[in-house]
């Protein structure tokens, strides 16, 4: 009883401490809106001058014409080389990758046991591999290319941005084909089915929009990306019909017609940009409708 | 029983979104007495205890109706402090949470943030505390050493002392020995038989031969409904109602 | 017919196997790739040399990195001290005090700005940043500038990383359990006194690896940097001066590089620098990051 009048009022001293502390709090609150939005703001101020600077430099010849002569000293044609040649290549490489990392993903859900070195030791290497810089996969696929007597060219291209979407698209896929419940699987092996047959008839099939979802999100991630294509991919102004020439990339062309000195060619690089921003939006929302899809179906 | 109230619900009414988890609770908790509440799980007692406290309030779409007065004042009237409230109750959770830091930093968290720096009061408030929660022997020699480095059950006590730095009125347990070893169990139980003196006390709880050592007073809950209450003598050898007994007895667990 | 099946699954199981091993160990391939292109250079040079001599005269075969590791550093410098303090503010109140729908829908608009291609960041800087600080920023501070800096770079390259910061910093806010929020809570602490003393304190370790991801995220980016930050082989020595980082110098002279002798190799060895540094930050944090999320103290 005597404790606790005692610290009454000593707790009124603390009321005073407590405006303070409120203070604090409102101060941090007040910090904290502003930061978020400072964060949500600069997405729209980029997006926006995206917008206000190209759309008035787009024009129809843009996406249907490739470069004539002169092009980048400011006349006709458009940018349907760099459009083609970014969808060819960024397909090209979504697909090696699918190729591998489709086959490694089922083997760490599917074959492997669960927890065993490998599967920890893989996930984390891919986890690595994220990071690093796209001009290192441009770089490494350049000694790659030189080790085969490769020119720059389309092929060169798919595979540094191959090498470059692999983390992306394993650990994003790895995140949903872990999701597909065990009972799954054991019901499928013990209907007598093989691990192969689970893997793909039945792990791919319940997976299949995440999968997409995984594709997807690696073919944006590759058209985007201008470093890994510039020791490989060359630049072309013609729309690519073969593996082994330059291919030109959308974000190369935008870079290049940048660069120039003539304010023409400069806003047909804005328009360039806004062409690839529209790209990667349409991808990006795609994606995710896809995982929202996806993940109402799975909760169980 | 004649006593004095703490506590007083008159119709309590929480619902989580559509789910209505407490039904028209009324009733007067004693003062100075160990409660039980008892039921079957997912009956609302864990509700009931954090109501009284108002950690209620951190989720996400609860609305609630009726009135809880400690010492006459209504806990959830929209102008009351609520950290005042929490200062009045310690919270002893199913498992133990020690704050990531040192031992005696858990125990004088409490008293710092409510405005104690004096280091030689805190140093008197950490020993006292940690003397009531039974870990004083154990630990003294390492009072700086990380809080997560101990026992389970030195934890649990440690949760306790640490409660009790804030000299609370009234002690909530949440199943305070679910998850403890026989040993641990029982001295954090003769904590509570000791510190009955100067601490109401509220465990929820659903080993049944606990509530009969421990409670003066029972509270049974059953799907958000107040069943029974009584003194724990009268309640166990003769339960009022139906449902009662049938608890008490096993047959609905 | 069984025994075809059985084949097929061993086969399968097999081909599968060896892709995982050659995945897990892709880091260390390219690693070694890019080391046997640079043993010419480091045949003739030594370590010490490139990474610290400032000269840069490719035909003279002079490598001295030091100007562009400087570089590197001062923009990712600036952008880390512009996007930690903006990001943990962001992540904290979309964590513990945004409505459920403000981080539904803000979540998915961070992860959109993670998706803009660097060319896109770069020519936003160049049409904003960049007049921005020639025009206003500097004259402001009397000093003159062509725009082309460190301070533009930093500042494209924190909007860059703010996605990774942000995401990995809830992740590491949402590891913390509610339980020992309510803890504190229970003693009659404030949210804010429960966020200082106690969520942030256990999710330390967790949010100095964000850090370090976004670190090293800004440290290897290449396009957007090199449109801004000027591209002058100096080490900076203000915020208005221009920079040349690492990576901008190697994007840039892919043209030039097989022409000179030893340049390829030299442009290489400066990439693999760049992967270590990097792999270095990443194994790091992504340990912390495992270990936070596994709940060890």
């Amino acid at each position: 009883m005597l404790s606790h009048e005692l610290f009454s009022s000593k707790w009124k001293e603390g009321y005073s401490k407590m405006d303070k502390r409120k203070i604090e709090e409102r101060l941090f609150k007040g910090m904290m809106a502003v930061s978020t939005l400072v964060v949500l703001s600069s997405l729209l101020l980029i997006l926006a001058t995206v917008l206000a600077k190209g759309l008035p430099a787009m024009n129809l010849a843009m996406i249907t014409q490739t470069p004539k002569g002169g092009f980048y000293l400011g006349k006709e044609g458009g940018i349907l080389n760099a459009i083609i040649g970014s969808v060819y290549l960024a397909t090209g490489a979504t697909l090696l990758a699918i190729l591998i990392s489709l086959p490694v993903v089922l083997y760490l859900n599917v074959y492997a046991r669960k927890g065993s070195r490998i599967t920890t030791f893989t996930r984390f290497s891919f986890d690595v591999l994220w990071g690093v810089p796209s001009i290192v996969y441009g770089a490494f696929g350049f000694t790659i290319m030189l080790f085969f007597g490769l020119r720059a060219s389309l092929l060169g291209g798919i595979i540094a941005v191959s090498l470059l979407v692999l983390p992306i698209m394993s650990r994003t896929m790895d995140e949903v084909i872990r999701m597909v419940p065990k009972e799954l699987l054991e019901a499928s092996y013990a209907l007598g089915a093989t691990k192969l047959e689970t893997a793909f008839k039945v792990v791919v099939r319940q997976a299949l929009p995440g999968i997409l979802t995984a594709v997807l999100i690696a073919f944006g991630r590759g058209i985007g990306d201008a470093a890994s294509v510039i020791f490989t991919a060359g630049f072309s102004d013609f729309i690519p019909n073969s593996l082994f020439r330059p291919a030109a990339t959308l974000p190369l062309a935008i870079f290049f017609q940048l660069g120039t000195p003539f304010p023409k060619v400069q806003d047909r690089a804005y328009a360039s940009a806004f062409v690839l921003t529209v790209i990667i939006l349409v991808i990006s929302i795609t994606a995710r409708m896809l995982t929202r899809r996806f993940t109402r179906h799975t909760i169980k | 029983m004649d006593f004095k109230t703490h506590i007083s619900v008159r119709h309590l009414n929480v619902f989580y979104g559509s789910d209505q988890a407490l039904k028209n609770i009324t009733i007067d908790i004693p003062d100075k007495k160990i409660i039980a509440i008892i039921g079957p799980s997912g009956c609302g007692k864990t509700t009931l205890l954090r109501s009284f406290n108002r950690l209620i309030d951190s989720v996400d779409g609860i609305r609630v109706s009726g009135e809880v007065l400690v010492d006459g004042e209504n806990i959830f009237n929209p102008t009351v402090e609520v950290t005042h409230i929490r200062k009045k109750m310690g919270l002893l959770a199913q498992s133990p949470y020690p704050l990531p830091m040192s031992i005696y930093d858990n125990v004088a968290y409490g008293p710092r943030i409510h405005g104690q720096r004096d280091k030689k009061e805190l140093d008197r408030i950490v020993e006292h505390h940690l003397k009531e929660a039974s870990l004083w022997s154990e630990v003294k020699d390492r009072l700086h050493t990380p809080a997560s480095r101990i026992s389970v059950g030195q934890q649990q006590r440690l949760c306790l002392a640490r409660g009790l730095a804030v000299e609370p009125e009234i002690i909530l347990a949440d199943e305070p020995t679910s998850a403890l070893d026989p040993k641990s169990s029982q001295r954090i139980e003769e904590s509570f038989l000791r510190l009955k003196k100067e601490y109401t006390t509220i465990i929820v709880t659903h080993i049944l031969r606990q509530a009969r050592r421990l409670a003066d007073y029972v509270v049974f809950l059953y799907c958000g409904e107040l069943i029974e209450h009584g003194p724990a003598e009268s309640l166990f050898e003769n339960p009022k109602e139906e449902m009662t007994r049938e608890y008490i007895k096993g047959i609905i667990s | 017919m069984m025994d075809k099946r059985l084949l097929k699954d061993r086969i399968a199981g097999k081909v599968m196997w060896l892709l995982t091993i050659l995945s897990s160990l892709m880091v260390f391939l390219i690693a070694i790739g890019l080391y046997e292109r640079s043993r010419p250079i480091l045949a003739v040079k030594s370590l010490r040399e490139l990474l610290f001599s400032t000269s840069w005269h490719p035909l003279r075969k002079e490598f001295g990195f030091f100007p562009f590791i400087m570089g590197s550093l001062w923009v990712t410098g600036v952008a880390v001290i512009i996007a930690v303090p903006l990001c943990l503010l962001t992540a904290i109140y979309l964590s513990e005090y945004a409505p459920r729908y403000v981080r539904e829908w803000t979540k998915p608009l961070i992860d959109l700005l993670a998706g803009i291609p660097s060319v896109i960041y770069g020519i936003w800087g160049v049409l904003v940043v960049v007049p921005l600080i020639k025009n206003h920023i500097a004259p402001f501070f009397g000093a003159f500038s062509t725009g082309y800096s460190v301070l533009a770079g930093g500042i494209v390259l924190a909007i860059m990383v703010f996605p990774i910061i942000i995401h990995v910093s809830l992740e590491v806010f949402r590891s913390v359990p509610f339980e020992l929020r309510e803890a504190s809570l229970s003693l009659g602490a404030t949210k804010w006194q429960t966020i200082k003393h106690v969520v942030i304190r256990k999710a330390m370790p967790g949010i100095i690896a964000a850090i370090v991801l976004g670190l090293s995220r800004a440290f290897g980016e290449t396009m957007a940097v090199l449109m801004v930050a000027g591209n002058t082989a100096k080490s900076p020595s203000s915020l208005l001066d221009p920079a040349y980082p690492l990576p901008a110098l190697i994007a840039n002279n892919y043209g030039e590089m097989l022409s000179v002798p030893l340049y390829d190799s030299a442009l290489l060895l400066a990439c693999l620098v760049l992967l270590l540094v990097v792999l270095v930050f990443n194994v790091i944090a992504r340990a912390v990051l495992i270990k936070v999320e596994r709940g060890i103290q």
